[in-house]
């Protein structure tokens, strides 16, 4: 399913990208931003809240086509994507909503897995708007990752969620990075989060916005404990003062 | 209960009011009965009927597939909403009596005739209520559904339709009496067979038994309508909102 002849599953330039304000003021949010992902890979794009990272997501996921640049991406390749609000569709079920969006990628794989894996069994009949913000936010996670996706991309999908909650869909976002060859691009402002996820940070700055630093991370995800990540957050939270 | 118990107050004061009247122009509940009884048996009461339901049937689904046809487009584009709000605006105003008039003038006294001036009549106020949905449809969910690339029959039936079900469900209800209240004069006007064609045959006789049979029948088949269909359809469309707990 991935693009043929390179790893690179999806390619991103941004020269330019402006809105129009209500006062028809044209404000701009991002200039030169250039990414590139490849199968396999999982970037994390970091930065304080309003800085354009959910344009830059929305503009990866080809839902806003209106800015200067270009965006490479195989027609093969499936994209999902867990918006920051769960977006479900409340007049279905927790079990319809994850199948409809599998009917639509005629995506194999039994349902049960799925809910028994997101701890949503027996949510299962009940109503997408009767859920909790936690539950929700995990049948949109089970949503997009059931769909067999080969670019997820993922928009704050953690935040809000008690600690607990969050650890455990960070283990499942982990074990998923690790056990399919898919690309994942999060989009976050929590920088224990991403270390503890990505193997790629891009922090985002300026207005308006690019990347102001980058930086991989090779050490494996199972050894990163607390205490590593703790060490790495000081150490880039003191390089981007520095910067 | 309480709907019964007003109901059967009404009945009563009826029959007091037409003993006291004692005239042919207030007939009590027994001779209204009794004639119910007689053009039922006669099989007249049941053709007549069926007659005016068939029309408002008819007349509705056009109504209802072109208007939320139409509705959709102007809610969704701008310039179809510009190029179509002026002749809304105008079939809104219309009265019901030109449109069936000019039916009739232009089509000829005939069935198709009929059905168009009803559904004229019905057809603006559909429109401007499914644009109303069309226009509070969330961008959010039409975000899911390109994301996930729900097909246009999928979108339509879990994203598009639970949306628009509120407004639906509004047209429907205004819809269905004020059709049928159209179908009763175009058929005083210009049909040999209805409901409508048996109340101005009475009326020009001064037959007030018959009318109010007629009517009593006709309204007791639209509250059917309304309870075992509308009510029904409403409450399966909203079982998704949250319950009060």
């Amino acid at each position: 399913m991935q693009a043929v002849g390179a790893d690179k599953l999806l390619e991103l330039r941004v020269d330019s990208k402006t809105y129009r304000s209500a006062k028809n003021a044209s404000i701009e949010v991002l200039r030169d931003f250039a990414f590139e992902l490849a199968a396999g890979s999982f970037a994390c794009l970091v930065g304080p809240s309003g800085c354009g990272k959910t344009t830059i997501l929305r503009i990866a996921a080809g839902l806003d086509r209106d800015f200067q640049g270009a965006r490479r991406i195989s027609p093969s390749t499936r994209v999902a994507m867990v918006f920051q609000e769960p977006h479900l569709l409340p007049w279905r079920t927790v079990e319809d909503n994850i199948r409809i969006a599998m009917d639509a990628a005629s995506a194999t794989g039994a349902i049960g897995e799925w809910l028994e894996r997101f701890d949503l069994v027996e949510q299962r009949r009940q109503y997408a708007g009767e859920l909790s913000l936690g539950q929700a936010r995990r049948v949109a996670i089970a949503r997009a990752i059931s769909v067999g996706p080969d670019l997820l991309l993922l928009d704050e999908p953690l935040v809000s969620l008690d600690e607990t909650v969050a650890a455990r869909l960070r283990g499942e976002l982990r074990a998923i990075a690790e056990s399919r060859k898919l690309g994942i691009l999060l989009v976050t402002h929590d920088l224990a989060e991403a270390i503890e996820l990505s193997d790629r940070l891009l922090f985002l700055g300026g207005k308006p916005a690019c990347v102001v630093l980058e930086r991989e991370l090779s050490m494996p995800r199972n050894r990163r404990d607390r205490r590593t990540v703790a060490a790495l957050v000081d150490e880039i939270a003191g390089q981007m003062n520095g910067h | 209960m309480a709907r019964l118990l007003s109901l059967g107050v009404v009945i009563v004061l009826w029959t007091v009011l037409a003993a006291a009247v004692d005239s042919p122009l207030l007939p009590g509940p027994v001779a209204v009965g009794e004639a119910l009884l007689r053009d039922a048996g006669s099989l007249a009461l049941p053709y007549h009927l069926a007659c005016t339901l068939l029309r408002v049937i008819a007349a509705f689904a056009v109504a209802f597939s072109l208007g939320m046809a139409a509705g959709f487009a102007m809610g969704k584009w701008g310039l179809v909403d510009r190029i179509g709000d002026p002749w809304l605006v105008i079939l809104l105003n219309l009265p019901a009596l030109v449109t069936i008039i000019l039916a009739y003038v232009w089509i000829g006294l005939n069935e198709t005739a009929a059905v168009v001036a009803v559904a004229l009549n019905k057809f603006p106020n559909v429109v401007v209520l499914t644009r109303e949905g069309t226009r509070a449809l969330s961008p959010e969910l039409e975000d899911v559904a390109q994301v996930f690339c729900l097909s246009g029959p999928a979108r339509i039936r879990h994203i598009v339709l639970p949306q628009l079900a509120p407004y639906l469900a509004a047209a429907f209800r205004s819809g269905i009496s004020i059709t049928w209240k159209i179908v009763l004069v175009v058929e005083l006007i210009g049909r040999p067979n209805g409901v409508g064609f048996v109340l101005g045959s009475a009326f020009s006789l001064f037959d007030m038994v018959t009318i109010f049979a007629y009517s009593i029948a006709f309204i007791a088949i639209m509250l059917a309508v309304e309870s075992l269909i509308v009510q029904p359809l409403e409450r399966n469309a909203s079982s998704w909102r949250r319950q009060a707990a």
